[in-house]
């Protein structure tokens, strides 16, 4: 049966996340806007305390590493749908994002390179790596969003891989336990022989070169780090060490089909955010929609509100079908690229327009929508750009492979 | 009291009121005037095929309403009609449609494909629904989708989820027979979601018996800026009846239509009235327009019409009239969410297809970007559609919903058409291909009040 509402069974997490958004993250977040590069002490708490629901099991799964999709056993056959870990994620990353971006990318053990472990790793790396803080790290100076083109290498030299190369961009870098890290087995077998490898940190040949001075989410850091002769045991190579040529790329890059749903949640919360606020001042300045009237026969401060929350509420179910489709073993490719190219562009759109409509309150440093139209710029560019979603809807509804459509 | 008619300002031809023809002008218009003139037509010297066609596609072209069946009072006024329930929320996050959903959405479609696809474009031009479409819309029970089972319909909960479905799948066939196919169905929803013993008893067996008359839900007026919740009709109170004036435009069906709900402001809030198209003072005008041209739309025109008791529908505190308004809107939604599938599928095999700088134009990111941009806004106007619907559904309020659904798809539901056309470049321009149809259809929705309820 068709219905959109948030499910019964997640609406204490919700809740819950919404406390800890208003809080904790609120009145930290102008703070750590202004401190860059301090660590958010903060966080460690409410990170015990994430801990504590995850073992009691009342967080439903949700968190970075809440992608893992379950194997289905064959036996078990029920057409019945799942609400889980996807949704149960992505919701409570909506009301994360709602709080502030900067802090849930610095959540202690939520890491990007977490979904990355969850989504690829084996049983055994699974337990082996549970607790531990994973960033991720694929970027390199001369490669962005052509990510087939990393040269990192990782050559195999008895029981380790020895790792060199320079990887830019490393959400949580110098915090995490932990980097997962993108390298070439061999350059000359192109996309099929780049593997993720979990490197912990305090391996030698491993540094931390640079942290990044950034336009938004400042209260996250954003390293550099640099790989020479880094040897890490072999068994730290996620998923399979054959190079199938005729698998490609899909292994690694199963986990972006994960991953954007996160991502595009955290752009649906900080557009709520700005949403929300921009709402109550325009309120105050008299203005109010009424939802039956049509648009232009109402104030363009309300025409504009409207429109922008009719594309809010388009990212937001996208956002929810992606999950959903994950929580019930669906292929969701074509759906997580649409939820992150349509959320990432209406999070730039929402929370610049606010300030727009906001006027010198939405610009100045007195309220967060400067900020939040200054963090959202990021979700439209990492875990695939725009053009990279784009590229990636279009190849799914035409038909058309990477060498066709470039 | 007397008042006539809101005047209806003559079309200037889109010229703005502060640019006046100079002598020349003056001149070249006359000349128009006379190569249009009827005279040309008497003389033999167009094709008798056209004149068929003639006066359904003539602007201002006026009839009386049809005389039609005489509805014989039945049931008791006021007394308690027939509702059917909400359905119940299961508390899950779902986007797969029920059994029956999914079985009258098959039926739909095949309707769609095999029926409306291949008679739009003549239907388009003609300005009219073929019978076979219209009869096999009766067969497969459309009027009666939003009918109680107890009285003779087929709905056992709430519609409206099932009713959006349905009108997406006939969209993707056309959207301009979509409307004539459901026009009669808003009205029977209507009397089902509103009526009262009275009124159900009197109206609704004729929608589901074998003669379903064609009948419409009237709500746009024709002026800028034009706001539902405003009628410039209006109602006054008669003895224990109703004196209605005005204008309602954009009607389906209007000239064969026997039973209208008209919105007319009563002592200030805005309500439903049942005009059957027999009441003296009824008065029917073509109304071709841009799109959606084979619903036959047309202007109702309202010349101091006495309805007796029964005239009014629902409430007069604006409460029915508020319903009605959303959820006809959130049909249009579903009507431009199937309609610009069926650009995107329309668009997919013709850009890897076309050939230009030797090879297929879809290996190129513009045109590329433009379909992915269709199919990313397309599945965002359907599911803000769909929760809007399941809302109404389930009985949970939705106006907000309603209005998101509607602004969405409005703006990109129009941006779809239009990158329609230009995906084909000089071959979406010309009636070779329905993207053309498909452009000028978009633009209805943000326009439409009425016509469709789901």
């Amino acid at each position: 049966m068709i219905n959109l509402e948030t499910p019964q069974k997640f609406r204490p997490l919700v809740s819950q996340a919404h406390q800890v958004a208003m809080n904790l993250l609120r009145p930290n977040s102008r703070k750590y806007d202004q401190l860059e590069h301090e660590y958010p002490r903060e966080l460690d708490m409410l990170a015990a305390m994430i801990d504590g629901l995850s073992d009691s099991n009342a967080a439903s799964g949700a968190g970075a590493s809440g992608v893992r999709r379950e194997d289905g056993t064959s036996d078990r056959e029920d057409a019945a749908t799942r609400n889980g870990a996807n949704l149960a994620s992505v919701l409570s990353i909506m009301e994360m994002c709602w709080g502030d971006v900067g802090l849930l990318l610095s959540m202690p053990r939520q890491g990007l390179g977490n979904s990355a472990i969850a989504s690829v790793a084996n049983e055994e790396q699974h337990e082996r790596f549970d607790g531990l803080w994973a960033s991720m790290a694929i970027t390199e100076p001369g490669t962005g969003s052509d990510s087939a083109n990393i040269t990192t290498t990782a050559v195999l030299d008895g029981d380790h891989y020895v790792l060199n190369g320079e990887k830019i961009f490393v959400t949580a870098g110098q915090r995490s336990d932990a980097v997962v890290v993108w390298a070439t087995l061999d350059k000359g077998l192109g996309r099929a022989a780049i593997k993720s490898f979990v490197v912990p940190k305090g391996t030698p040949g491993l540094t931390v070169e640079r942290l990044e001075k950034k336009l938004g989410i400042r209260a996250s850091d954003t390293a550099t780090i640099r790989f020479e002769d880094c040897r890490v045991p072999k068994e730290n190579l996620l998923g399979s060490p054959e190079i199938d040529v005729k698998q490609g790329f899909a292994g690694a890059m199963a986990t972006f089909d994960n991953t954007r749903p996160l991502v595009a949640a955290m752009a649906v919360g900080v557009a709520r955010a700005s949403l929300e606020l921009t709402r109550d001042l325009l309120v105050e300045a008299g203005v109010e929609i009424d939802y039956d009237r049509p648009a232009q026969t109402q104030s363009a401060a309300a025409a504009r509100l409207l429109q922008l929350e009719a594309d809010w509420e388009a990212a937001y179910l996208l956002t929810l079908q992606a999950a959903w489709m994950a929580d019930n073993r669906k292929p969701n490719s074509l759906e997580a690229s649409m939820a992150k190219a349509k959320a990432g562009r209406t999070g730039s759109d929402i929370t610049l327009r606010c300030v727009e409509l906001a006027g010198s309150l939405g610009y100045s440093e007195h309220e967060l929508l400067e900020k939040w139209a200054r963090d959202s710029k990021i979700l439209d560019i990492f875990e695939g750009t725009q053009q990279i979603q784009q590229l990636i809807v279009a190849r799914r509804l035409l038909g058309k492979s990477s060498a066709e459509l470039k | 009291m007397v008042t006539t008619p809101t005047p209806v300002p003559k079309s200037r031809h889109g010229v703005a009121s502060s640019d006046r023809p100079d002598p020349i002008g003056f001149a070249v218009s006359m000349l128009n005037r006379l190569a249009g003139t009827e005279v040309l037509d008497r003389l033999g010297l167009r094709k008798q095929t056209e004149r068929a066609v003639f006066e359904t596609t003539r602007a201002g072209f006026r009839t009386l309403g049809k005389v039609g069946r005489t509805f014989g009072r039945k049931g008791r006024p006021g007394g308690s009609a027939v509702r059917v329930p909400s359905s119940a929320e299961k508390g899950l996050f779902d986007l797969t449609p029920t059994e029956d959903e999914q079985m009258l959405v098959d039926v739909v479609g095949e309707l769609a494909v095999e029926v409306l696809r291949p008679a739009a474009e003549e239907a388009d031009e003609a300005c009219a629904a073929p019978e076979e479409a219209l009869r096999a819309s009766l067969e497969v029970g459309l009027p009666i989708l939003g009918v109680p089972e107890e009285l003779e319909g087929i709905s056992t909960e709430r519609s409206a989820m099932a009713g959006t479905l349905v009108a997406e799948a006939l969209a993707k066939g056309d959207m301009g027979l979509a409307v004539a196919c459901l026009a009669p169905g808003a009205v029977a929803t209507a009397l089902s979601l509103w009526g009262d013993d009275e009124q159900q008893s009197t109206y609704l067996p004729a929608f589901t018996g074998d003669d379903v008359p064609a009948a419409a839900l009237a709500l746009t007026e024709p002026r800028p800026l034009f706001d539902a919740l405003q009628p410039q009709t209006t109602a006054t109170r008669d003895g224990d009846g109703f004196v209605l004036r005005g204008v309602k435009s954009m009607v389906p069906r209007a000239a064969d239509a026997e039973l209208f709900v008209v919105g007319a402001m009563l002592e200030g809030s805005p309500a439903l009235f049942l005009v059957e198209s027999s009441a003296e003072g009824v008065t029917v005008e073509s109304e071709p327009s841009m799109g959606v041209r084979a619903a036959a739309l047309g202007r109702l025109l309202l010349e101091d019409v006495e309805l007796g008791s029964i005239a009014l529908l629902g409430d007069d505190r604006g409460e029915a009239y508020r319903d009605a308004v959303r959820l006809a809107r959130l049909g249009w939604c579903a009507l431009a969410v199937g309609t610009a599938q069926a650009v995107l599928d329309y668009v997919i095999p013709y850009v890897n297809e076309r050939q230009a700088f030797g090879e297929p134009i879809s290996n190129r990111q513009s045109v590329a970007f433009m379909v992915a941009d269709i199919g990313i806004e397309l599945q965002a106007m359907r599911l803000v559609t769909y929760r809007a619907a399941s809302r109404a559904a389930q009985g949970k309020p939705f106006a907000r919903e309603v209005a998101l659904a509607h602004s969405l798809c409005t703006e990109k539901g129009m941006q779809i058409g239009n990158d329609g056309v230009q995906l084909l470049g000089g071959h979406g321009f010309v009636k070779e291909h329905p993207v053309e149809r498909w452009y000028r259809d978009l633009r209805a929705i943000g326009v439409m009040e009425g016509g469709v309820l789901v």
